[in-house]
């Protein structure tokens, strides 16, 4: 009898479920065609007649827009491998100096959490940029003609150029997530049980010496899941990016919407670029996790 | 038996509703009568066209022209919902019907008007404007040229993001566009220095400078870009609300053109009324032809228009004029008869 009402239960669920999409997929084939906005893709390969001030690859505005979206992709990429890269550091700091025997570090850092985690990442970037970047003045801090210039345009670092925009959002991306970061981090040394801490300064092993070598492995397979889903926020959060002026894929989306109207075919686009950027970040930690499950079992 | 005789009048009554409902989608027009209020997108963030007041309501010529539509449509003009919308925004929320129509600093181009386009109709134009640059003085920059391999503050998903480009490319100079979503953004990057240049129509470059500490230290560059005939717009499958709000706009002018302000529309209607021989005021009027039935209104909507919003000029003065808050010279936008473009066909 119950097993009977489960599968009538589950039966119901799909079929309700079901009934919805279809008539959500109704309802957009139905207004599609009343307001004359059916399918059309064949835009994409017009020239986009819009210049762009950051592109990887070479872009002139006679390129299409799949070229242009495809710039925006690998602009959003770049900002999001650099954030992840420089969040993760962070992050990683400030949970070691978060669980350490440094009571003053470990007061800075959870103010640090605190103030980062409270306030909203859109506020922050906007700080960054028109507060932090643009402030910036010609010869501020070091100048060395021709190595490291620091202007409100960006940073050259001997022919290397990174505008503001870019050092904005990937600073604020970085802070924004390595406070939640360090939180995962924390939670997972925590998890590790206190007799394996009193084991390792019972053989004489330092602090440091003892959080990397002993803690840190037994803490990683708790840490890894939570730092993918931060990744994936991070990711996500980088569409913030046209609040700063920078042209990742969804400020280059929008004027594209604004230039050929053909929103909902944009929004498609959008939605499976970011399907592709997470889905690499998923896959790259499901390695990560499988390989360290693998050597500890091996030791 | 109670139970049943009232489950066949709800059934009639829904069906009854349904069928007066798919009537009245036939066209806007009815649907904003019924609903006794207008729905019309703004931008709401342009000083002189459409902005929010400390107290709450919306001013501006933009916001006038609302209020010219739904003193035509539903008799009165404050009845009226506003939606502030961004430029992306703003041609899906027409398509969507979520406002029945735009009235927000929106140029009159080809691809927005065509059905193979944004797929929008427009109702005359209500401000010719033009695309310019602005400059710090002290920056010493005085044309096209000066800016070459400058950066220049750009609002995102606008016309003015393709002028530029076509500007630059045609005088073969390279130059790096800024893209900001909003104008705050464009203004606040440009005061702090990001650019040499912001980029806008020269009436949004007049209204933002009117905010800036020093006003007098930017300079609006003599280069114009672009036309930007600025024109409110609705969804082109509907024709009806099209010819309403065409003659909605023309009235205006019209007035303007026959010196029927706000203060004398009273008088000029007992005029009307006495002078049996005044045949194109009575028109006008709505006492004579029944002119506004044609297009869906009552035939005195020139009246209801005139006595709540008064004639272009009077809305251009109140906003723009030389004693606003932003005063851009009428220049081009005054009538034809004074050395500018503004006309308004016949009321036949």
């Amino acid at each position: 009898m119950k097993i009977n009402q489960k599968i009538f239960l589950q039966f119901g669920i799909c079929i309700i479920l079901f009934c919805l999409i279809g008539i959500l997929i109704n309802n957009l084939t139905v207004n599609l065609i009343r307001t004359g906005l059916g399918f059309n893709f064949s835009w994409l390969f017009k020239p986009a007649s819009f210049a762009l001030a950051e592109h990887p690859l070479p872009y002139t505005s006679s390129d299409s827009y799949a070229w242009a979206l495809f710039i925006g992709w690998l602009n959003s990429l770049k900002v999001i491998v650099s954030s992840l890269i420089l969040a993760t550091f962070l992050g990683t700091i400030i949970a070691f100096a978060r669980t350490g025997k440094n009571s003053l570090l470990g007061l800075i850092s959870a103010a640090y959490i605190t103030i980062i985690r409270q306030t909203p990442l859109l506020l922050q970037l906007m700080f960054w940029y028109f507060v932090g970047f643009l402030g910036l003045k010609d010869n501020m801090f070091i100048h060395i003609k021709n190595i490291f210039n620091i202007t409100n345009q960006g940073i050259d670092f001997s022919g290397l150029f990174f505008s503001s925009e870019f050092l904005a959002l990937s600073l604020g991306l970085s802070i924004f997530t390595s406070a939640y970061i360090a939180e995962v981090i924390r939670g997972g040394i925590i998890s590790v049980s206190r007799g394996q801490w009193e084991a390792f300064r019972s053989l004489g092993l330092s602090e440091r010496k003892g959080l990397i070598r002993i803690i840190l492995p037994q803490a990683l397979p708790a840490i890894i899941p939570g730092l993918t889903s931060q990744y994936l926020n991070l990711a996500k959060n980088s569409t913030l990016a046209i609040a700063v002026g920078y042209s990742d894929i969804y400020a280059i989306n929008d004027t594209i919407i604004n230039q050929t109207g053909r929103a909902i075919e944009c929004f498609i686009i959008l939605l499976f670029s970011f399907l592709l950027l997470n889905l690499l970040i998923t896959n790259t930690m499901e390695i990560i996790n499988r390989l360290i499950l693998n050597s500890q079992k091996h030791t | 038996m109670r139970r049943l005789v009232t489950g066949i009048v709800g059934l009639a009554a829904l069906l009854a509703g349904c069928a007066t409902t798919n009537q009245d989608n036939s066209s806007r027009l009815n649907l904003i009568k019924n609903r006794n209020e207008l729905i019309c997108g703004v931008s709401g963030k342009i000083p002189g066209f459409s902005f929010l007041k400390s107290d709450g309501s919306y001013q501006g010529l933009d916001v006038d022209i609302c209020k010219a539509f739904a003193a035509a449509i539903v008799g009165d003009s404050e009845k009226i919902q506003y939606r502030p919308l961004t430029a992306a925004e703003r041609f899906t929320a027409i398509k969507t019907g979520e406002i029945d129509l735009l009235s927000r600093n929106t140029t009159f181009t080809l691809s927005r008007d065509s059905s193979g386009g944004n797929g929008l109709t427009f109702a005359p134009v209500i401000f010719h404007d033009g695309q310019g640059l602005m400059v710090k003085k002290e920056s010493k920059i005085s044309s096209l040229k000066d800016l070459a391999n400058k950066s220049i503050c750009v609002g995102s998903g606008t016309t003015t993001e393709q002028n530029i480009n076509d500007a630059f490319e045609s005088a073969a100079l390279p130059y790096t566009p800024i893209k900001y979503q909003d104008l705050n953004q464009v203004v606040a990057g440009y005061l702090q220095g990001r650019c040499s240049a912001m980029t806008s129509d020269r009436s949004q470059l007049a209204a933002a400078r009117s905010g800036f500490k020093n006003p007098k230290e930017h300079i609006i560059l003599d280069d114009v870009l672009s036309k930007e005939p600025l024109a409110p717009a609705s969804d082109g499958q509907d024709q009806k609300l099209a010819d309403a709000m065409r003659w909605v706009v023309f009235s205006l002018i019209s007035a303007e053109e026959q010196g029927i302000t706000k203060s004398n529309i009273d008088e000029k209607v007992l005029i009307a009324k006495d002078n049996p021989q005044l045949k194109p005021l009575r028109r006008f009027l709505g006492i004579d032809g029944g002119l506004g039935e044609k297009i869906g209104l009552s035939n005195d909507f020139v009246v209801k228009v005139i006595s709540s919003t008064g004639n272009y000029g009077e809305i251009y003065d109140r906003h723009l004029g030389p004693n606003s808050e932003v005063p851009i010279p009428r220049g081009q936008n005054e009538l034809y008869n004074k050395g500018g473009v503004h006309i308004s066909p016949p009321f036949n």
